[in-house]
């Protein structure tokens, strides 16, 4: 029987969280062990005995075993309630149990004294079994740093007393948003992020919507949560456009756009309907409707600008952040011309927090290649490139430069 | 074609330090076992062996029955593969490709005494 791709990193966030939910938060480091006891006791049989008939199903009783040794071998027995024990006994891990107990981890990482970069952190730790040198990978971050943010975020969890109670609907909708927003990060992380690795980003992408797609069919999900997993899927479609056949960054507008996936973004409309109830206009139907937009739109040509304009006019009064207001003068700038597009950068408040962000350099290249001023786009690239976090966004800004010098200005945007 | 046997001899505490993330406890499982798929395609594997229990008892005498081999020894066997190859050279040759080279353990490589002699 061949193994699952990822089988053994899903098989540990369902694992932990439902071990952790047995053992009780504060034994969260013990959940942990004991799950790398169960993977460590497979690579030693599997390789002789074959991978069993239902692997999650022997991870989890392995792990349980291993968890019975432990509590009877350490004299931590006695801090345990003996119906641990039994509990663990009887213990039947059915789906839905499994789900909720995935949501009920979900809810805990994003605990409010933890900052919005920990909970993110610690959901891909946690839940979705990424080692200390992957996050650090995702995130592009040193190891000592994304170590100490993963023990910080756990020391906070543990001592949390209990985890958190989904089945409390005020505690649930109350915490729902930083759920939604620790979610829209880590997608976020895997869509725009610095890593240089298409695959790594990819994968941090699959695991939010994984995680998003959780609450999907709970009862207390919201029409953001739909607009929410809209905006994934719909953005998702475009991933494999977003290299050309070279496995270079390709601008949006020169995306091929046959590569988009089509049953991504029917289910992001699917989504996107669902979510048109109720009064309630969060960020993320603004963002899933643009990238609606785009979706429908067969060629860059048919693109409906004016609708993206006026939609970041609205997503500028619920979230306003200079890099909104950059895409929507990059909008602009589509609808009519790139003097227009320039002069509404140049009134972006706040401009100068744009000035580390490499596509705000690349973006004034872009527009200043369109007009006909090639030295000052071949300035604003050089600027941007500078900025440039790996190896991809380098070298497609290095074909910008070229263009430059080329008579042919091509019309990229960011992509 | 002689008989040898492979002994997977590692240390317990470097053996998990060296296996990391979810991740890559996979990718080392996914080697293992396609590192014995070969072995047994090319007709190498006399018998397939046991993964080994990392403690159970050491006897000396009837009094002298202890636990062990203690987790911390340096080298605990952790299983154990029959292996047909042309002499000792090849057996070793083969050996090369067992991901447990990589988590810092050791194969050891020892021809089964051919009977008569």
């Amino acid at each position: 029987m061949e193994l699952h791709e990822h089988l053994f990193r899903r098989e540990a966030g369902r694992m932990v969280a439902t071990l952790t939910r047995i053992f009780g938060v504060e034994n969260l480091a013990l959940a942990e062990d004991v799950v790398q006891d169960a993977f460590c006791r497979a690579l030693e049989v599997w390789p002789f005995r074959g991978v069993p008939e239902n692997p999650s199903a022997w991870l989890m009783a392995t792990a349980r075993h291993r968890a019975l040794d432990v509590l009877r071998r350490e004299h931590t027995a006695r801090r345990f309630a003996p119906e641990l024990a039994r509990s663990l006994e009887a213990e039947v891990t059915l789906g839905a149990a499994v789900e909720d107990d995935q949501l009920r981890m979900m809810f805990s990482c994003c605990h409010p004294r933890l900052p919005e970069t920990a909970q993110v952190a610690l959901m891909l730790h946690i839940l979705c079994g990424f080692g200390v040198d992957e996050v650090a990978g995702a995130f592009v971050s040193t190891r000592a740093g994304v170590e100490k943010r993963i023990a910080r975020a756990k020391k906070v969890l543990a001592g949390s007393e209990r985890l958190f109670e989904i089945a409390d609907a005020g505690d649930f909708t109350a915490r729902l948003p930083a759920v939604h927003r620790a979610l829209y990060l880590l997608f976020n992380e895997g869509y725009h992020g610095a890593s240089a690795e298409a695959a790594v980003r990819a994968e941090l992408c699959e695991e939010a919507i994984r995680l998003a797609a959780l609450l999907f069919e709970h009862p207390l999900a919201t029409p953001a949560t739909y607009a929410l997993g809209a905006l994934m899927y719909l953005h998702a479609a475009r991933l494999p456009g977003r290299l050309d056949a070279a496995g270079n960054l390709s601008a949006l507008a020169e995306q091929d756009r046959s590569r988009w996936n089509p049953e991504l973004i029917a289910a992001g409309q699917r989504l996107l309907e669902r979510s048109a109830s109720g009064p309630e206009l969060s960020e993320y139907h603004v963002e899933a409707a643009i990238a609606a937009v785009h979706a429908s739109a067969p060629r860059v040509e048919d693109t409906n600008w004016a609708q993206i304009v006026s939609l970041y006019d609205t997503l500028m009064t619920i979230r306003a952040s200079p890099v909104v207001a950059l895409n929507r003068a990059i909008a602009v700038a589509q609808h009519e011309g790139p003097e227009r597009g320039l002069a509404e950068i140049g009134a972006i408040a706040d401009r100068e927090r744009l000035a580390g962000y490499p596509f705000y350099h690349a973006a004034l290249g872009e527009l200043e290649l369109r007009r006909g001023k090639n030295d000052a786009a071949a300035k604003h690239f050089r600027a941007a490139l500078a900025l440039a976090r790996n190896s991809m966004e380098r070298h497609f800004l290095e074909q910008r430069m070229v263009a430059c010098q080329g008579a042919v200005a091509s019309r990229g945007a960011a992509p | 074609m002689s008989a040898f046997v492979y002994l997977y001899r590692s240390e317990d505490a470097a053996f998990r330090a060296a296996m990391g993330s979810p991740e890559q406890m996979q990718k080392s499982m996914q080697k293992w076992m396609a590192w014995m798929k070969e072995l047994g395609e090319k007709g190498h594997i006399k018998d397939q062996g046991h993964p080994l229990e990392r403690a159970g008892k050491v006897v000396k005498g009837k009094k002298a029955i202890t636990d062990g081999p203690y987790a911390e020894s340096k080298d605990v066997i952790g299983g154990y593969t029959l292996i047909e190859a042309k002499d000792l050279a090849q057996a070793v040759e083969l050996s090369l490709g067992c991901p447990i080279l990589e988590g810092g353990g050791v194969v050891e490589v020892r021809p089964v005494l051919k009977t008569g002699m």
